[in-house]
């Protein structure tokens, strides 16, 4: 390099060495960067060889795309059959939905985008409309969904797919974060009833599986309401789904209140500002902020958690996959729906947590000062 | 009493103090609960009237009546829901230990490889822990046993390993040992390999706080342990009689088997919770100060005495308490083994038991007990360890 | 090796550190620029300089906590490159005292004073105890050997911290900005008991702000900018007369305030 002398305060900025940046380096450095690191990468390479093509292989561009039956999948090549997929591809999203109604699910599904919208896009315009709008999807929602008051009623039973899993999953999400904040703020109250009781609350609900509360909503709910109601299925579900994320919430959301230092409370307190004023504006807000990855996570964990509803016997895609299976055509290709699925879920949930990552990003630099 | 309201009512004056404002809404809040669960009381007793049905757990010592597919205790079809209940109970700790081993060992292996400098590596991590996470449980444990169901081969046509272990779509027959009397022998040697390797490492922390001498414990400590009870194993002449199990008509007999269902959940589980563990362990190390490792680097540490030394105890910290939740979360997910036919608690009281007698209640109620069980249990360790190590603060 | 006496007479009047047309890139940014510096045995020097300007670099390359892509460095007769047996033994020599501490929260105040010498040096657990003790009393807090380095007060911490790199007995100390994360009525006695370690005869490099130290004990200060050694002189003639317009411009920024 340059040993040519430059008068103190003038020496201009060179580039680095060639022998340290560039391709080989950066291949010398991550992946040959030792005798040890080499042969990592080696048995690396020799995994990934041996695994992907393959799986590529099966996946893709042996497989069979459109066809009417198992038997013309596998005269078209040794591959997965997909073409069961995109012949039953209705039944996936829609379940048993009257065809001629399926505008409304339609329909809800667009007014639930532009909800979604509104509320995790913050630069929207007029978005106090918007939001104000968001309150009242519920029951606009509901009332596409389910019919009545004009509109052809149609039972729940009929509902599966894609369809039931976003019911499940947006109705949980929804209303388990503001029962969740409840059972927080309950848990840290200084009023020992109310604090025993959401303490029990939550660690009965956290303590069990899912899936022992849905037994329990579909088996054994009816003997607690009095005689001769019939609760919807869908109904409990949505009930139990909700009641169980809301414990989780309440624990995240406690890790988020007690990270927020006592003078918070104490400068309210000394401008005069009562419990529920206090929590609105100021705490609630600072916790809500800080715990929004794990609240994020809570949400993915509750809207995998759909899928156990096959076992109570609710059809989302996993249940009318193997339905669908029974139909003499198509034997034995489970494995097909299984992928599919979890391509689905694997696209919903990964994007939920990178909007998570960008959220904390985001906060972050707001409080960089 | 307090000056602050003036109020003539006497009501209002009681709201507006903060101490009979908390009685009042306690006795309120009290009132509601005890509202609610009366009338859900009554609705019951009065369903159950109706129905014919009576609380009552006499059920538990009548026979059973079915079969279970794995059994670790003597079962038969005439032995009482109860004993069915144990099975069951037996069958979901054996997953949940099998699973936690596995999880553990994967976890902190893909946590570790998360934070390697090999490229390939850290990436392969990556999608590996990305994609395992988001795909529900439930399918991993229908898809790992489709595929095993699928492609594993009928008996007939096993795959074989030295024509002692074969697998096939009924599960990994494998050979039964059958202990001779020097075995024990071997295994006393192998008790007293572990004692010595106990004794010596106390013994080298006695001499390097008097001479500062460090001995090598670990790899003298593991020759010990591995090579002299294989030793003695070899030369009292491999005491150990195998039952080879062999292909009788259509299926095995002698040896024993490991079912499919309990190989698919238990991968299953294990590589899901593996993949929240990795997280967990690598969230725990870069959780300890890069500031740490540069004092101890600085200090004249290598990179070995720096991570035991250092950055491994501090990152326990970090790492305990979310890794049990983890564990929790792996026995709570093992209830889904009614959807493959393994034979766990749900499968057994929750399932065939309770719809045979149709007592929904109580079979419920003994599950959803024997979980919470777990989960304070486990909670309560969590909480012990937790204070006993919480760093020192002022 | 062994090395006669003529040669040991030798090495001992070369300089202990020697930075010969050392530069350092973080990927494209050119971090230093052609340092070129002697320090003696005993001597010592305080770094100054705005911020962003490679003093903290310069001086972690010293004990390879960063490395540099080329010139040489070469401490203590012993020339520091990717080979982990130079490194190790370098940083056995030198002590290094940082910004925030970085006490080992883990352990008591005596554990962090031992830990080194007894897995590095390989020493017996009562005599490092007993070396620990003593530079603990050097710093002025024997008392607090037993307790946990977060029932301390920043000041202590760091005190802690210097009689912990003391523990290995270095020839050089490296400082690290030591008091910029105190707070104002604490730095005075991390201070004075660098001021008297400094009159013990060790050889220290000390970057900081704190000119009032550099005019009491300082043998040179140096003056970096950009990556550069801008100036290097005695305290007295680096604040009578400083011969740079950037030096003029920081000693007015950081002498008037």
């Amino acid at each position: 390099m340059s040993n040519k002398l430059y008068v103190p305060g003038t020496h201009p900025d060179l580039p680095p060495p060639s022998n340290t940046v560039g391709v080989i380096n950066w291949l010398k450095s991550n992946l040959f960067s030792s005798p040890t690191n080499t042969f990592v990468t080696l048995v690396c390479l020799l995994f990934l060889t041996q695994l992907l093509p393959p799986m590529f292989n099966w996946l893709f561009i042996d497989a069979a795309y459109s066809g009417n039956s198992r038997q013309e999948c596998v005269a078209q090549g040794s591959g997965a059959c997909w073409a069961f997929i995109s012949e039953r591809l209705n039944l996936f999203v829609y379940g048993f939905y009257p065809i001629e109604e399926r505008w409304r699910v339609n329909l809800a599904f667009c007014l639930l985008l532009v909800t979604l919208a509104a509320v995790l896009w913050d630069r929207i315009p007029a978005r106090k409309y918007f939001l104000a709008y968001a309150c009242i999807f519920p029951f606009i929602a509901t009332w596409l969904l389910i019919g009545g008051l004009g509109l052809t009623e149609v039972p729940t039973s009929d509902f599966g797919g894609l369809m039931l899993t976003l019911v499940i999953g947006v109705t949980g999400i929804s209303f388990s974060l503001p029962l969740g904040v409840l059972l927080a703020l309950g848990r840290q109250s200084e009023l020992p009833i109310i604090r025993v009781f959401c303490i029990s609350f939550i660690e009965f609900m956290r303590g069990v599986p899912l899936i022992t509360l849905l037994f329990v909503a579909s088996n054994m709910l009816s003997y607690f309401l009095p005689p001769g109601t019939n609760f919807d299925l869908l109904l409990r579900v949505l009930i139990m789904v909700t009641l169980f994320a809301s414990a989780y919430m309440a624990e995240v959301i406690r890790g988020g209140l007690q990270a927020i230092p006592k003078g918070q409370i104490e400068a309210a307190d000394s401008l005069g500002l009562k419990y529920w004023s206090t929590m609105r504006l100021i705490i609630l807000p600072q916790a809500l902020k800080i715990s929004i990855p794990g609240i994020v996570n809570t949400f993915i964990g509750l809207y995998k958690d759909t899928t156990l509803v096959i076992i109570i016997g609710l059809m989302d895609p996993l249940g009318i996959g193997r339905a669908s299976l029974a139909d003499p055509a198509w034997l034995g290709l489970s494995i097909e729906v299984y992928i599919f699925v979890a391509i689905f879920f694997f696209l919903c949930c990964f994007s939920m947590s990178r909007y998570s990552l960008y959220l904390e990003d985001k906060l972050v630099t707001e409080h960089k000062h | 009493m307090s000056f602050t309201s003036t109020s003539p009512n006497v009501l209002l004056r009681a709201w507006n103090n903060k101490e009979t404002r908390s009685v009042i809404i306690q006795i309120l809040a009290i009132a509601l609960i005890m509202a609610c669960f009366a009338y859900i009381i009554r609705n019951a007793v009065i369903n159950l009237e109706t129905i014919g049905k009576d609380i009552n757990f006499d059920f538990l010592w009548q026979p059973a009546s079915y079969d279970i597919n794995q059994y670790l205790i003597e079962y038969n079809s005439r032995s009482s829901h109860f004993t069915a209940f144990i099975v069951g109970l037996i069958n979901t700790l054996l997953i949940a230990v099998a699973g936690i081993v596995l999880a553990t060992i994967a976890g902190f292996l893909l946590g570790v490889m998360r934070l390697s400098d090999n490229w390939l590596t850290q990436k392969i991590a990556y999608v590996y822990i990305e994609f395992v996470r988001n795909v529900p449980v439930l399918l991993w444990i229908l898809l790992v046993h489709g595929l095993i169901i699928h492609s594993l081969p009928r008996p007939k046509d096993s795959y074989q390993l030295a024509n002692t272990f074969f697998l096939n779509n009924r599960g990994l027959h494998s050979p039964t040992p059958d202990f001779q009397p020097w075995f024990w022998g071997v295994v006393g040697l192998l008790t007293a390999s572990i004692v010595f390797a106990w004794w010596f490492k106390r013994y080298a922390n006695r001499v390097q706080q008097q001479t500062g001498n460090i001995y090598p414990v670990f790899w003298i400590n593991c020759a010990v342990i591995v090579i002299i009870p294989s030793l003695a194993y070899w030369l009292l002449g491999s005491p150990i009689e195998w039952k080879i199990p062999s292909l009788q008509g259509f299926n095995f007999k002698g040896g024993m088997v490991v079912r499919p269902e309990f190989i698919a959940l238990w991968l299953a589980l294990s590589m899901y919770t593996a993949a929240f563990i990795g997280e967990i362990v690598r969230a725990g190390i870069m959780a300890v100060n890069h500031g740490q490792t540069e004092a101890a680097y600085a200090l004249g540490l290598n990179s070995t005495r720096t991570l035991k030394l250092v950055v491994i105890p501090q990152a326990l910290r970090v790492i305990v308490p979310p890794l049990t939740s983890q564990y929790l979360n792996l026995t709570k997910n093992s209830s889904l083994a009614i959807a493959i036919g393994y034979m766990d608690i749900v499968a057994t009281i929750g399932g065939i038991s309770l719809n045979q007698t149709g007592r929904e209640m109580e079979c419920m109620l003994i599950v959803l007990l024997t979980y919470l069980t777990f989960s304070l249990l486990i909670s309560s360790v969590m909480n012990w360890y937790n204070n006993h190590i919480k760093l020192v603060d002022r | 090796m062994t090395i006669t006496k003529a040669t040991k007479l030798e090495q001992d009047r070369q300089p202990c550190i020697i930075i010969k047309n050392m530069h350092k890139w973080y990927g494209d940014f050119h971090v230093l620029k052609n340092i070129n510096l002697d320090v003696s045995k005993g001597e010592k020097i305080v770094i100054c300089g705005p911020s962003g300007s490679g003093k903290s670099t310069m001086i972690r390359c010293i004990n390879r906590l960063e490395e540099h892509q080329e010139g040489q460095i070469i401490v203590d007769h012993v020339e520091l490159t990717n080979d982990l047996k130079n490194i190790e033994s370098v940083r056995r020599e030198v002590g290094m005292v940082f910004q925030h501490f970085n006490l080992f929260p883990h352990l008591t105040v005596l554990e962090n004073c031992t830990l080194a010498p007894i897995w590095v040096r390989r020493i017996p657990k009562a005599e490092a105890e007993a070396t620990a003790m003593q530079f603990l009393q050097r710093v002025k807090i024997p008392e607090q050997a037993n307790k946990y380095p977060g029932q301390l007060s920043g000041g202590q911490q760091q005190r802690v911290a210097i009689a912990r790199s003391l523990c290995m007995r270095p020839n050089i100390m490296l400082f690290d900005e030591p008091t910029s994360a105190l707070d104002p009525e604490m730095i005075k006695e991390v201070l004075d008991t660098m001021v008297e370690l400094a009159n013990e005869g060790i050889t220290m490099l000390c970057v900081t702000h704190e000119m009032g130290f550099a005019k009491q004990v300082a043998d040179r200060v140096i003056f970096m900018d950009g990556g550069e050694i801008i100036e290097s002189n005695t305290p007295q003639e680096f604040f009578d007369n400083p011969q740079h317009e950037r030096t003029k411009l920081f000693l007015s920024q950081i002498l008037d305030h």
